[in-house]
């Protein structure tokens, strides 16, 4: 047995920052383009999580400056709580070191691996330590460490501490330098707006080489931060069990009460009861089949789900819409946040809006946002089971054409808020296919499309309307004119037509040989008080009749007549001028007026 | 009908629709008219006629919405302008009328088929033929040689002429406008049409035309408006039966579809422009294996019309149905020229009169 022995001598047990730095896929850094991405979104989600644990509104700089043709530093500063001076080297030279791991509630980060990984990564294509600053308030000075990671240990090495003055009263600055590109600018700062997006509270400020961008803020509250909570019966499994088990002090019942969410002591009683035990043992003296028996009977007896409002943290239907409109401009906009679901004992809401036309472009399938924990998924969208519920949709009952995703000026967001997102992988791109999931996310979805539908059918109606309104102001009396040419009979009148069709008050401007025309006619069978205001640079001195007021800014004159119309009456204003700007007509309600300038 | 009194009735025609329109108007209506609706849907067999012409299906075109109000308008400045070239004693091509409308503003046309459709709609609504407008095609009418003497009215005056022997190689060029055409006398025992130039040069050249009375016609492909209706004349008014002698092959059995049934495209003047009585004389798919023809292979478009002619009313006979059917089993098309395999004289000399006096024709 020589070759085993030989073997043997090989065989050593492999630290996870060695196995990090030999799988940079896994965490997001496979090629240097998604380098950049991976760490500024690493670094940003730490600063959020910690702003928001702290209470304050975010106020997030991130920089990235090219200091020589391959490399550059990636700069991350926040105004969060900063990071006790001990616990710095671990945060940022140690991976598998974090905060969340252990707590049961929504937060961005959860392993406590990005940030180490991209010290890693810097040192491993640079060598140049990572540069630390935190500071945790007015009465601390800040301390700054250069830090790289013993890989064969997975421990910190700290290359230097010192104190140092910082014009920040509490907050981290981190400096990496690694090799990169910027060849995925755009997706960069598509990262940063969507996060704007669903962090309406933070402010982003981006320096991306030189190039200055602010996401600003339009929410004054910091959302509450999600409080953890204790395991649900339903979402553990066994090694989990055994652990805290093991840990335990206390009977079975006590051990069942305290340690689990939503259980009293009369679902401990039916568990215990199920698993044949008695209620007096202490729960650390269990037997491994003695514990399997428990964990099935904690899995059949019937719990509430877990405290969602607690634990999670959802954006809103108003912040929403206020972070996607502050975005990207947008004609209709809804957003729905779904009741609380549970999927194997792990709570989440779904939230999803739906915008249309703006400046979405017009052409091509939907932009399809998706989000978990308030964090952008920027890659693997085929993969994404967001991705798959918005294909399953049928769109075209909404009034779009669809071709697995809809089609046209079309917005979609969906946000998975989560205790435990179900990711696909540890780069954390994509949401698995979880039944109870996708079923929330095609009910928000459908909802949204039974609005966009609503939204659809008025804007054609009115469109509709317009049409016509254009046809029969505008273009009938043009008919009119050269049929009665024809025929060679006097100009037949177009008002009857009018009247009959519209039933409506009707203003029409027209400009004809330098001189304006605005006629108005009431069709409608009441008397009728109305405004008409009429923005153009004429001065219009000469107009008959005067205006009743005429307020002039920057070379423009808004013209303002009243008058009360009778039923059938008709109105009209003449003046020298040529006719550029508008006309509204006020005082009367939207269905029954119409306004057309015969001069667009 | 008088050239002056054909003039008063368009004008009359035209201008009618015009004054429907100030009534309507006047009247507080939004201003609309009525056409069949012109696809393969609405065309139906008309049993007086023998012809296929539209049913009974109709749209309505108002100037309710934008697009509507400018078709409408378009119209009116097209009444207008036809009223005009009218009361002028002038005419104009259909290329030319396209052009014309640069000057109309809103009313302007976005493409020479928009203007074509809306001169096919105020024939429809005139029942007046475009060339009563003054209208012109682009396009030449076909030629036509054989013993007819005839008469036409042109701009420079009456000429009378024979058409065999005042004539030149090409023929008879047929005239857009063939009201201005009398036929004066004839020697003539029935009329072929032809569709290929080689074919029509062949005929002629071999002196079919004297040998057997024959008025040989060009069709060009597919025929022009004129062409067809110089056929349905020599049907009619002389009672010339009329055969047509095409390739055989399924886009070939349109052409003589469209001569002897009509076309969707023109069915509201199908019985002016069809001649129900012409007579298919070949290439029959039979001829192909009967003479051993020189032959090529059905493409799959050809496979896919000839099914299409097995659904089409048109082709709806027991000949047609076994010649698709025989055809679709072989799978090869020939065309007419392939006769000359069996010599240049062989079409003269033994196809057409073997086939002629099987239909009875001499």
């Amino acid at each position: 047995m020589v070759l085993a022995e030989d073997l043997a001598k090989q065989q050593r047990s492999i630290s996870v920052a060695e196995f990090f730095e030999k799988n940079k896929h896994l965490l997001g850094f496979d090629s240097p383009t998604r380098g950049i991405i991976t760490t500024i979104k690493e670094a940003v989600d730490n600063a959020l999580d910690a702003c928001e644990e702290a209470e304050v509104l975010p106020d997030i700089f991130v920089g990235i400056k090219k200091v020589d043709a391959e490399v550059y530093r990636i700069t991350v500063e926040d105004n969060g709580p900063g990071i006790v001076p001990e616990n710095v080297p671990l945060v940022f030279g140690k991976l598998l070191y974090g905060s969340r791991f252990h707590q049961i509630r929504q937060s961005r980060g959860q392993q406590g691996i990005g940030i180490s990984a991209a010290v890693l990564y810097a040192q491993l294509t640079t060598g140049i330590p990572t540069q630390v600053v935190s500071r945790t308030g007015a009465k601390a000075r800040a301390h700054r460490f250069e830090l790289m990671i013993k890989t064969e240990t997975n421990e910190p090495e700290i290359i230097s501490h010192e104190e140092i003055d910082w014009d920040r009263t509490h907050g981290t600055r981190i400096e990496i330098q690694f090799k990169s590109t910027l060849a995925a600018k755009k997706r960069l700062v598509d990262y940063l707006r969507l996060t704007a997006i669903v962090n309406p509270h933070a402010r982003i400020t981006a320096d991306i080489d030189g190039e200055m961008t602010v996401f600003e803020r339009v929410s004054g509250e910091v959302p509450p931060c999600p409080k953890p909570i204790l395991p649900h019966p339903h979402g553990i499994e066994f090694g989990a069990l055994k652990r805290i088990a093991a840990a335990s002090t206390g009977t079975v019942e006590e051990f069942l009460i305290g340690s689990f969410s939503k259980v009293g002591k009369k679902t401990a009683d039916e568990m215990i009861a199920l698993a044949n035990l008695k209620p007096t043992r202490k729960v650390n003296k269990l037997e491994s089949d003695e514990l399997k028996r428990l964990l099935d009977a904690m899995q059949a007896v019937k719990v509430p789900a877990p405290p969602a409002q607690q634990c999670l943290s959802p954006i809103g239907e108003d912040l929403i819409c206020k972070g996607l409109e502050k975005e990207i401009q947008l004609d209709f906009i809804k957003a729905r946040t779904r009741p609380s679901a549970v999927y194997g004992g792990h709570s989440f809401i779904i939230e999803a809006a739906i915008g249309y036309g703006g400046k979405v472009p017009p052409e091509g399938t939907a932009q399809l946002f998706r989000f978990a924990n308030r964090v952008p998924l920027l890659y693997q969208q085929g993969a994404c089971a967001i991705t798959s519920c918005a294909s399953q949709v049928n769109w075209k009952s909404y009034g779009l054409s669809q071709q697995g995703l809809p089609m046209g000026p079309v917005l979609v967001m969906v946000h998975v808020a989560s205790t435990n997102v179900p990711f696909t992988s540890e780069s954390k791109d994509a949401v698995a296919s979880i039944p109870e999931i996708e079923r929330e996310v095609v009910l928000v979805l459908q909802e949204l499309g039974r609005e966009l539908k609503t939204y659809l059918y008025r804007r054609d109606k009115k469109k509709q309307q317009d049409d016509r309104a254009r046809a029969i102001c505008s273009i009938i009396p043009e008919i009119a004119i050269k049929v009665s040419e024809i025929v060679e009979r006097p100009l037949v009148d177009t008002s009857p037509i009018e009247g009959k069709i519209m039933r409506k008050v009707v203003a029409k401007k027209r400009t004809v040989d330098g001189k304006v025309c605005i006629d108005v006619n009431n069709y409608t069978a009441k008397e009728v008080t109305l405004v008409l205001y009429n923005l153009s640079r004429d001065a219009a001195e000469d107009a008959v009749p005067r205006p009743d007021f005429v307020d002039s800014m920057d070379g423009e004159y808004n013209k303002v007549w009243r008058r009360t119309l009778d039923a059938g009456e008709a109105w009209h204003i003449a003046y020298t001028g040529s006719g550029d700007g508008s006309v509204d007509l006020r005082g009367v309600e939207d269905g029954v007026k119409v306004v057309v300038d015969l001069d667009v | 009908m008088s050239r002056e009194e054909m003039d008063a009735l368009a004008k009359e025609r035209l201008v009618g629709i015009a004054r429907t329109w100030y009534d309507q108007m006047r009247d507080g209506i939004v201003p609309f008219i009525r056409l069949p609706t012109r696809t393969k849907r609405n065309i139906a067999y008309d049993d007086a006629t023998e012809v296929w012409k539209y049913g009974e299906r109709e749209s309505t075109r108002a100037a309710s919405t934008e697009k509507g109000a400018v078709h409408l308008l378009k119209m009116a400045y097209l009444i207008g302008f036809l009223k005009q070239q009218l009361v002028e004693n002038r005419s104009s091509t259909l290329r030319e009328l396209y052009y014309i409308s640069e000057g109309w503003k809103k009313a302007k046309f976005t493409a020479q088929d928009e203007s074509n459709l809306l001169i096919e709609d105020l024939e429809i609504i005139t029942d007046v033929q475009r060339e009563a407008f003054h209208l012109r095609p682009e396009e030449d009418g076909a030629s036509l040689f054989g013993p007819l003497r005839i008469r036409e009215n042109t701009r420079r005056g009456a000429k009378e002429m024979h058409c065999q022997d005042d004539v030149g190689e090409a023929g008879y060029p047929i005239p857009n406008n063939v009201d201005n055409l009398e036929f004066i006398d004839h020697d003539a025992k029935f009329v072929i049409a032809i569709e290929t130039g080689g074919m029509y040069a062949r005929l002629m050249e071999n002196g079919f035309d004297e040998e057997y009375g024959a008025i040989l016609v060009h069709l060009k492909g597919q025929p022009a408006r004129s062409t067809r209706r110089v056929l349905r004349r020599l049907n009619d008014s002389l009672n010339l039966p009329v055969v047509v002698f095409t390739d055989g092959d399924p886009w070939s059995y349109r052409i003589y579809a469209s001569v002897a049934y009509g076309s969707i495209k023109s069915a509201h003047m199908s019985d002016i422009l069809a001649t129900p009585q012409a007579q298919f004389i070949g290439v029959q798919p039979s001829d192909i294996s009967d003479y051993n023809l020189p032959a090529d292979h059905l493409t799959e478009q050809d496979i896919n019309a000839l099914k299409a002619e097995l659904t089409d009313p048109r082709f709806a006979t027991d000949y047609w149905r076994t010649q698709i059917n025989l055809q679709l089993d072989m799978k090869v098309k020939s065309e007419q020229q392939a006769f000359a395999s069996r010599g240049l004289d062989f079409v003269t000399k033994e196809y057409l009169p073997k086939r002629l006096s099987e239909m009875g024709i001499i």
